[in-house]
C-alpha cells in the first residue's frame, strides 16, 4: 500500500471535480433544495419534519455519492483509462482508496452544508449532539462511496449503471424505518433490513433527534455503518479485475 | 518460417508458445517471439490480427493467455513488470476533465517520477494548461503518449501511436521513438501504415494471430524484391 499514490489519486479525482463545477453544486444544492422541500410539505406539522428530517440527512449523501462515484470509475472502464492504471504500480484497493477519500471529502462538505441548513433556519430540531449527526452523515457518504465503486464493477454500461441505483439503494429506503418502523414489519422483512446499512444509518439518525444521551448507541450505528463501507470497498477491490477480456 | 535466434538473455519480452483465445476463439496462435531493448520493434498487420491482443498480453490485462509471456524476466502484470511498464492503449486514455499536465502530472505520481521534459518531448508545453477535452484527436493522442513516457520506463508498449496524425508529427514521433530506445529503453510500437516500417530496427509482421515474419526492413525489401513497404507486406500477408 503507498500513502502517496493513492493521495495522488484522490487529488486528481478532486481536480477532476474542481474542472465540473456544475456537479458539484448539484451535489451541494439538490439536498438542501429537498430538505426545504419537506419542511415545506410539513409546514403544519413540525413534528413529522422533525421525525423524517433527521434521516433524509443520512439517506441524501448515500444517494448522490453513490450516483457519482458508480459513474465516475465506469467512465474510467469505458474510456480506457482504468486499463491503462492497472498495468502501472497503483493497486487496486489504492485506487479505491483514493476515490473514497475524495468523494468522502466532498460528502462531508455536502452534509456540513445541508445540515446547516436544517438545523438552522430550517428549524429542525435535534435532542443528541449535532457533530454526531454529521459524522454519522459523512459515515453514509463513505459507504455510498463503497457501494457505488463495488456496483460499477458489475456494469459495463452508463445505462446498466444507473439501473442499480434502484436495485441497491431504493430497497434499502423502503425497508430502513423510514416509512414503517422495523419493529412493526414481518419478520423475515426486519431480519433482511437488520442486514442493510441504512437502517442503522436512520436508528442513528432517530436515536440522534429524539434522546439527550443518545451518544453511545448513535457510535454503535456509525461504526457498523462504516464496518459495512470498509466491506464494500474491499470487496470492490477484489472485484476489479486486471485481466479482461 | 521467421529466421530470428532463439531466446536469449538480453530479451526484453518474451513469448514462448502463446495462445490467446477471447469468446472461444484463438486469436494468437501458438506464438514465438522476443525483442530486444534499445531498438524499435515494430509490430505490423492488418486490423484484427491481433496486435493489441499481443500488446496487452504483455501489459499484463489480457485474460485467457496460454503459454508463456517474459516481461523485463518477470510476470505480465507483476508489481515489478508495472514499475517498468510505459503502455499507451489504442484509443487516448487519458482524464477529458482534466488540463494537459495535471494528466501528466498525476501518472508520473503513481509511477514515483518527474514530470521531467515529457511535454517538450512530444511538443505540447503550450498545451499545458488547456484541457484535454478542448484538444484535437491527434493532440489528445500525445498526450496520451506522454502519460505512457513520463517516469522513463524500461519497456514501452505503444498501441498504434501514430494513427490519425500529419506526416509531419509523424516523422517526429518516430524520430522520438528512435532516442528514446537511444537511451536503452525496449519500444515495441504498433501500427497499421506499413509504409511506417522504415523507421523500426525490426519488423514482427502478424496475420490472423500468428507471426508471418520477423526481421529487418531492409531484409523484409530483399526477401520481398521490393523497395515498397506496402508491395512487400502485401507480397508477404496474401495467402500464396
Amino acid at each position: 500500500m503507498s500513502q502517496a499514490r493513492t493521495l495522488a489519486t484522490a487529488r486528481r479525482v478532486l481536480l477532476q471535480l474542481r474542472h465540473d463545477p456544475r456537479t458539484v453544486a448539484l451535489m451541494l444544492l439538490v439536498p438542501c433544495v429537498l430538505e426545504t422541500l419537506l419542511r415545506l410539505i410539513y409546514a403544519h406539522h413540525r413534528a413529522a419534519f422533525d421525525q423524517a428530517g433527521a434521516p433524509l440527512l443520512a439517506f441524501f449523501p448515500l444517494t448522490t455519492v453513490f450516483l457519482v462515484t458508480s459513474i465516475a470509475l465506469l467512465r474510467e472502464r469505458v474510456t480506457g483509462t482504468l486499463e491503462r492504471l492497472l498495468t502501472s504500480p497503483l493497486g487496486r484497493l489504492e485506487l479505491l482508496l483514493g476515490y473514497a477519500l475524495s468523494f468522502g471529502l466532498l460528502a462531508a462538505v455536502q452534509a456540513i452544508v445541508v445540515c446547516a441548513l436544517t438545523l438552522g433556519p430550517l428549524g429542525l430540531r435535534v435532542q443528541g449532539p449535532v457533530a454526531l449527526l454529521v459524522v454519522l452523515a459523512v459515515c453514509v457518504a463513505l459507504l455510498g462511496t463503497g457501494l457505488g465503486l463495488l456496483a460499477s464493477a458489475f456494469a459495463s454500461t452508463e445505462f446498466q449503471v444507473v439501473q442499480f441505483f434502484p436495485l441497491i439503494i431504493l430497497p434499502q429506503l423502503l425497508l430502513c424505518g423510514l416509512l414503517v418502523a422495523r419493529e412493526r414489519m414481518p419478520s423475515v422483512l426486519h431480519a433482511i433490513s437488520d442486514a442493510l446499512p441504512l437502517s442503522y444509518a436512520v436508528d442513528g439518525m432517530h436515536q440522534l433527534s429524539r434522546q439527550v444521551g443518545a451518544g453511545g448507541a448513535v457510535s454503535a450505528d456509525i461504526a457498523i455503518v462504516l464496518a459495512f463501507a470498509v466491506g464494500a470497498l474491499v470487496l470492490g477491490a477484489a472485484t476489479l479485475r486486471r485481466q479482461t477480456d | 518460417m521467421t529466421g530470428r535466434p532463439g531466446p536469449s538473455p538480453g530479451d526484453a519480452v518474451r513469448f514462448e508458445r502463446v495462445t490467446v483465445e477471447r469468446g472461444g476463439r484463438a486469436v494468437l496462435h501458438d506464438v514465438d517471439t522476443a525483442f530486444a531493448a534499445g531498438r524499435v520493434t515494430g509490430l505490423f498487420g492488418p486490423s484484427g490480427s491481433g496486435k493489441s491482443t499481443l500488446i496487452r498480453s504483455i501489459a499484463g490485462v489480457q485474460s485467457g493467455v496460454r503459454g508463456t509471456v517474459t516481461v523485463l524476466g518477470q510476470r505480465p502484470g507483476s508489481m515489478a513488470a508495472r514499475r517498468e511498464l510505459g503502455y499507451m492503449t489504442q484509443s487516448p486514455s487519458v482524464y477529458e476533465d482534466l488540463t494537459v499536465a495535471e494528466n501528466v502530472r498525476y501518472f508520473a505520481a503513481i509511477r514515483g517520477g518527474e514530470i521531467g521534459d515529457v511535454l517538450e518531448r512530444v511538443q505540447l508545453s503550450s498545451y499545458a494548461n488547456q484541457l484535454v477535452r478542448n484538444l484535437s484527436g491527434g493532440q489528445r493522442a500525445r498526450v496520451s503518449l506522454a502519460a505512457a513516457l513520463v517516469g522513463g520506463p524500461r519497456l514501452l508498449l505503444l498501441d498504434e501511436p501514430t494513427v490519425g496524425l500529419d506526416p509531419l508529427l509523424r516523422r517526429d514521433l518516430w524520430r522520438l521513438f528512435g532516442e528514446l530506445a537511444a537511451e536503452g529503453s525496449a519500444l515495441l510500437v504498433s501500427s497499421h501504415v506499413l509504409d511506417e516500417a522504415r523507421h523500426c530496427d525490426e519488423v514482427i509482421l502478424l496475420r490472423d494471430g500468428r507471426i508471418v515474419a520477423q526481421l529487418s526492413p531492409a531484409e523484409l525489401s530483399v526477401r520481398t524484391g521490393t523497395e515498397d513497404l506496402d508491395e512487400a507486406f502485401i507480397r508477404l500477408i496474401e495467402p500464396r
